[in-house]
């Protein structure tokens, strides 16, 4: 797999189905695992990375669930490129930052990534479309046990799997599930909906993981104890909570279709206005207003672009995409009208 | 009114804050607000808020700084260390700051005791030494009735089991 190859498909997980696929973007799960007996990536000597990177490597070249993964190593490749991989979700925006004896091997379709040498020797996530955690740790748990055949894990019977920061200890999992929540942003709804969830051991997040900041109605939410509850059950109280925000979303947008049709309409269709005719637009605007064009896709209302259309405007918008598909640098004006004219060639369908 | 810090335009976000008891109130505008936020969590970071819990987590007996001397003996980390920076160096770290780890760990989870799954290896390993708490068993019952032909084949069945032990790479 080359990196101009992902530009020309989107990922499984921007597929748009799957269950709830209207509300729920995407339910991702990672493990957490080092190797025993080898200081964690951020100790470790320079020699001690490299041989710890090299090692990973000529072991999971005898794993045959990863053998038509790619495995592409940090330090051998431009700025741009990885800044790619960030925005597709494939590796965390710090790991693309430090490159020293790092890597990250992924599926051709990108539903599997593992990034090597990141805050743990290890880190493995499943993204799948829609509300579909089981789906995701079904396929986790079996890479994690094939890795597992070929590599000693630190790991404690009372402890779990260890980690690098103890937050991340015992099951070594985290998982989270994308949401759209513009219902509950309009109502004003949204600020007693995450006070609650913070309340129950939660963390919310942007669009883009640890440290952003929520955009164009996204939020991000996964769990925060990893010790202690099992991943079923783990997995389980993360389902009840989104169950609940899915229930509380769906009964915001029949609030504001049934009372406030009007409004509604006019701003969803001046949403689509402006991304079909704009010439220069900023990424923040355009996550905004791709917003509510899916919402409108959602009640029906924008009737002619199917959702997985809009998903893959969000990704492909974004900065170093822009620059890959012009196939060189550009600077922050040059992306805003390069982005406008993707956007006006992608929604103008006759 | 217009921002505090920029002095452009309107502001919109009202901060209070308080430093050494001294409270003083600033009104900005939101980007302002967005850059004073950003600039907060970098200097509140997780790593800090880890250092100043680990803190509480020394026995009562023990001072600070003894326990800031305790070193790992597989990666040298100290932790004093740890405090700093908020990872662990190794695995093995976990065994050196256990007592210090344990009331950490419980803090962040609520719990100390994990129940999900265990790496295959692990799991073998742990069903072995069952094997042989439960053959030790056998062993000394066998023993006590003076059955000293079965007593000697279930010692030989340890040794066979001690001798593929744990830790040791296959």
């Amino acid at each position: 797999m080359e990196l101009k190859d992902l530009l020309n498909h989107a990922s499984e997980w921007l597929k748009g189905s799957g269950p709830n696929s209207d509300i729920v973007i995407s339910s991702r799960i990672r493990l957490a695992r080092n190797l025993s007996g080898v200081p964690f990536p951020h100790w470790a000597g320079k020699k001690q990375g490299e041989d710890t990177l090299n090692k990973i490597r000529e072991d999971f070249s005898r794993i045959d669930c990863l053998k038509k993964a790619t495995f592409f190593e940090l330090a051998k490749m431009d700025s741009i490129d990885k800044q790619l991989l960030v925005e597709r979700h494939l590796m965390s925006l710090d790991h693309a930052q430090k490159t020293n004896s790092k890597a990250v091997v992924i599926d051709g379709e990108e539903i599997v990534s593992i990034m090597i040498n990141e805050e743990d020797h290890i880190r493995t996530q499943v993204m799948q479309s829609g509300f579909n955690l089981y789906e995701a740790w079904n396929i986790i748990n079996k890479i994690d046990e094939a890795i597992a055949k070929e590599l000693n894990f630190a790991f404690l019977s009372d402890w779990g799997f260890l980690t690098a920061c103890p937050t991340n200890a015992g099951t070594g999992m985290r998982g989270s599930v994308m949401l759209h929540l513009p219902a509950l942003v309009m109502s004003r709804a949204i600020d007693r909906v995450l006070a609650a969830i913070a309340k129950l051991s939660f963390t919310t997040r942007g669009l883009y993981g640890e440290g952003t900041q929520a955009m164009g109605n996204f939020f991000q939410i996964s769990n925060q104890i990893s010790l202690g509850p099992s991943e079923d059950e783990i997995i389980e109280s993360i389902n009840g909570l989104i169950r609940q925000i899915i229930e509380q979303e769906n009964q915001a947008r029949d609030v504001l279709f049934s009372k406030n049709s009007p409004l509604l309409e006019d701003r969803i269709n001046r949403s689509f206005g402006i991304l079909r005719s704009a010439r220069i637009i900023t990424s923040q605007e355009t996550t905004e207003l791709l917003s509510m064009v899916r919402l409108g896709c959602d009640l029906g209302m924008v009737k002619d672009i199917d959702r997985r259309r809009i998903n893959e405007l969000f990704i492909i918008t974004q900065p170093a995409h822009l620059q890959k598909l012009e196939g060189k640098k550009l600077s922050a004006q040059e992306r805003d009208i390069k982005r406008a004219q993707i956007i006006r060639e992608k929604l103008n369908i006759q | 009114m217009l921002c505090n810090i920029c002095n452009k335009n309107p502001a919109t976000v009202h901060l209070t804050e308080i430093i050494d008891g001294q409270m003083s109130e600033l009104h900005i505008c939101e980007e302002c607000a967005r850059k004073k936020s950003q600039a907060m969590e970098q200097q509140f970071g997780l790593s800090d808020l880890l250092a100043g819990m680990a803190d509480f987590d020394k026995p009562k007996n023990e001072t600070a700084a003894v326990a800031s001397l305790v070193k790992c003996p597989s990666c040298a980390l100290t932790y004093a260390d740890f405090k700093k920076i908020g990872r662990l160096g190794c695995g093995e770290c976990y065994n050196t700051f256990k007592k210090y780890l344990g009331p950490l760990l419980k803090r962040i989870h609520g719990s100390t005791q994990h129940t999900g799954k265990f790496p295959l290896k692990a799991e073998k390993v742990l069903k072995k030494m069952m094997n042989i708490q439960e053959l030790r068993i056998r062993l000394n019952k066998a023993i006590e009735s003076e059955a000293f032909e079965e007593a000697a084949k279930i010692r030989d069945q340890i040794k066979g089991l001690e001798k593929k032990e744990p830790g040791k790479k296959e």
